[in-house]
């Protein structure tokens, strides 16, 4: 028998236990092994006192659904466990998650430093819609660090980025310009949709709030939309006078000082208490039950998700009808060693391609494929494909497509978990369709 | 709100409030590492019932500036002295874990000053676990994990928080790191373990005096809870289940139930 010492460890939850059970306690709930859908607008007060204390913030508690529910809480609570972050706060879309954040942080006059390379919509709110705010945003390639720091002003209040940029696939120095961030007193605001907490946390590498789509990967059957922002708690808002919304008091809560009264989750309680009173894009218990049922597997999911993601990376490279891959896991991407630091669980199941002969083989391939789904949506378990300049960013001009790095030839593939060879079988049709794209769209 | 104590300035959260020397005053005094965040579901509600709410960052805490205290009676003291500077004469003191050391101790050097004692998670003493307060004097970030793991019930472990979308053992952690690990949850462990006066300091105690414990509390376990308020003439033991050593946040709306009754008891409001 030994008589070493045997260390002292800790015996917090893991990432799959806490994926089944985080934010939940069944005792509390009538014993339900399965998180109830609480299909309610609104909840009882016991008396005067007890709806004076919840609108004072003094309780916690549930007033309307609007602002908070018991179902949309249990998923807030699972993905700030996921995320290694301090609270979450779910919203009806990732679009949703983005503008709330943006607006929890921001105010008329303000300006962020944001990647150029992102989902189209991001790419319009922040080019188009934010300004009618009164919010002004400099576009930065991702891949240029510098010129994150030197886009910074005396009014800019945090950088935006997707870690792995849609949909090209270039990644964020993310310690980097979160060193950056941190260094001009602002926080880094990370879209980390295309990783997911499983491959990627981004509050590890120095994000400061981590924003989802849930609608992809997470909720991962292609079923419901959802969307959440998650705090990681480090960043001061009252290192310097940057951030008077979240550090002088606001009247709308009798003179409360968020990061004085709630410090690491003084955004989300922020976001929370004004931005969903005032906004109201609240996530319906239904689809938050079905994010959860999603989250579940995500582990197991994601696994199957990057492993194809990788053969196809390997079939694509080789064939014939191809001009280029892209794919953080390919030996040849340009970041692959910043990928192998912030993604060693796997690196996405989202790769871009480029077909040979331009668009009309591109729109041969995408209208021929059968077993792939042509819409407009990533991060569903079956596989997905989009042509980007003719789909999620036809809005764009030629210039701002070209500022985006986008092609002409370019394929967007949400690799899923069907069985391997069904979808290389698959593609072989599209692609000799698109060898032929006139003969075959006759048909 | 900031004030000054000993030519340092010190914060204390008011809880939404301002502070009005009209009404009764209470010290909320946090644990080990911590800051006066872990109060922010008690402190409210009493701010907005007729009280000076007053959770306190320790020196060296949270928002607070100067050096962290190195023993329980200079804690002890030092609260005293937060109640002179705020203008009071007399308080109502809340303690949870080490703030219950100070607390007590508090209230047995000032008996006059001090109207009602409230303790969660308490103990008449506090050792640690000797490789535990090795990784905290090192400022090993492993300490507050393990603290953190401690801290929370088997239920509290899942979550399940009652303010929506907090997950308080992050949250806690993340408070027990905002300052250096060393300087902070080192000191005070080590004062926890070299404090050896909670049992003579409790048979001076002579006001109301209530102690919440929690079933599934690993660092003050029941036992030594009550063995602590059986040596309080009169003091009132309230036992959570299925909870653990962070009850202030476990099972906040529980705490502030029986804390409001007990408080406003034995140490009304000023009427509104």
């Amino acid at each position: 028998m030994s008589d070493k010492k045997k260390e002292l460890k800790p015996n917090t939850y893991k990432f799959d236990t806490l994926s089944l059970h985080a934010g939940y306690q069944p005792h509390k709930n009538a014993g339900s092994r399965q998180v109830p859908i609480y299909q309610t607008t609104s909840y009882l007060f016991d008396d005067v006192d007890h709806a004076a204390a919840l609108f004072n913030l003094e309780r916690g508690g549930h007033i309307y659904s609007r602002i908070s529910n018991p179902t949309v809480g249990v998923l807030e609570e699972r993905v700030a466990s996921l995320e290694g972050g301090t609270a979450a706060l779910a919203t009806s879309s990732g679009m949703s998650a983005i503008f709330l954040t943006v607006m929890t942080l921001c105010e008329a006059g303000d300006h962020l430093v944001v990647s150029s390379q992102l989902y189209g919509g991001t790419v319009n709110l922040f080019r188009l819609t934010l300004p009618k705010f009164g919010i002004k945003c400099t576009f930065v390639k991702p891949r240029d660090t510098e010129g994150f720091k030197k886009a910074i002003q005396k009014n800019t209040k945090g950088i935006f980025g997707e870690l792995v940029g849609n949909p090209g696939n270039e990644i964020m120095n993310m310690p980097e310009i979160a060193k950056i961030a941190h260094d001009a007193g602002i926080p880094l605001m990370v879209d980390a949709t295309y990783q997911t907490p499983y491959l990627c946390k981004p509050f590890e590498h120095g994000a400061d709030i981590v924003i989802h789509s849930l609608t992809k990967w997470m909720a991962g059957h292609g079923s419901s939309m959802a969307g959440i922002l998650v705090e990681g708690g480090k960043f001061d808002w009252m290192q310097n006078d940057k951030f008077p919304t979240m550090t002088k008091p606001y009247e709308g809560y009798h003179g409360l000082s968020f990061a004085e009264e709630f410090g690491p989750t003084a955004f989300t309680m922020k976001a929370r208490a004004e931005g969903m009173r005032d906004f109201g894009p609240c996530l319906s218990p239904q689809n938050a039950w079905n994010v959860l049922q999603g989250i579940e597997t995500l582990s197991v999911r994601m696994k199957k998700h990057c492993e194809n993601a990788e053969e196809m990376v390997k079939y694509l490279s080789n064939h014939e009808s191809v001009a280029w891959v892209s794919h953080p896991s390919a030996p040849n991407h340009p970041d692959a060693d910043l990928a192998n630091k912030l993604l060693p669980n796997g690196k996405g199941s989202m790769i871009a391609f480029g077909i040979k002969g331009g668009k009309d083989a591109g729109v041969a391939f995408i209208n021929n494929v059968k077993l792939a789904s042509h819409l407009a949506n990533v991060g569903d378990t079956r596989t997905l494909v989009i042509h980007p300049a003719s789909g999620t960013h036809s809005q764009m001009d030629e210039a701002t497509l070209k500022f985006a790095g986008l092609s002409h030839d370019m394929i967007r593939l949400s690799v899923g978990i069907e069985d391997i060879d069904d979808i290389k079988n698959d593609f072989e049709i599209g692609f000799r369709a698109a060898r032929k794209p006139r003969l075959v769209s006759n048909q | 709100m900031k004030f000054k104590v000993n030519g340092h300035e010190v914060f204390a959260s008011t809880g939404g409030r301002p502070f009005d020397k009209k009404k009764p005053l209470i010290i909320f005094v946090h644990g080990s590492g911590l800051t006066h965040m872990t109060w922010v579901l008690q402190t409210r509600y009493f701010a907005f019932h007729g009280y000076n709410a007053l959770a306190i960052d320790l020196p060296g805490h949270g928002l607070s500036s100067g050096e962290s205290l190195k023993s329980i009676e200079e804690m002890a003291d030092w609260v005293n002295d937060v109640i002179d500077a705020v203008g009071h004469k007399e308080a109502s003191l809340v303690g949870h874990s080490q703030g219950c050391l100070v607390t007590v101790e508090c209230t047995s050097r000032y008996p006059d000053k001090i109207k009602t004692l409230s303790l969660m998670g308490g103990a008449g003493a506090i050792p640690m676990n000797p490789e535990l307060l090795s990784l905290a004097e090192n400022n090993d970030p492993k300490a507050v994990d393990l603290m953190m793991d401690w801290a929370h019930g088997p239920a509290g472990h899942f979550g399940g928080h009652p303010v929506p979308g907090l997950y308080h053992i992050n949250t806690g952690a993340m408070l027990a790191k905002s300052r250096t690990i060393q300087n902070t949850l080192g000191v005070d462990f080590r004062a926890c373990d070299n404090y050896k006066n909670g049992f003579e300091a409790a048979k001076k105690i002579k006001c109301p005096t209530l102690s919440i414990l929690a079933t599934d509390d690993k660092m003050c376990p029941v036992k030594e809870g009550k063995k602590l308020a059986s040596l309080i003439d009169g003091s009132q033991v309230d036992i959570i289940d299925n909870c653990g050593h962070m009850m202030l946040l476990e099972e906040a709306d529980r705490v502030l139930t029986v804390l409001k009754k007990f408080i406003t008891t034995n140490y009304p409001p000023l009427s509104s």
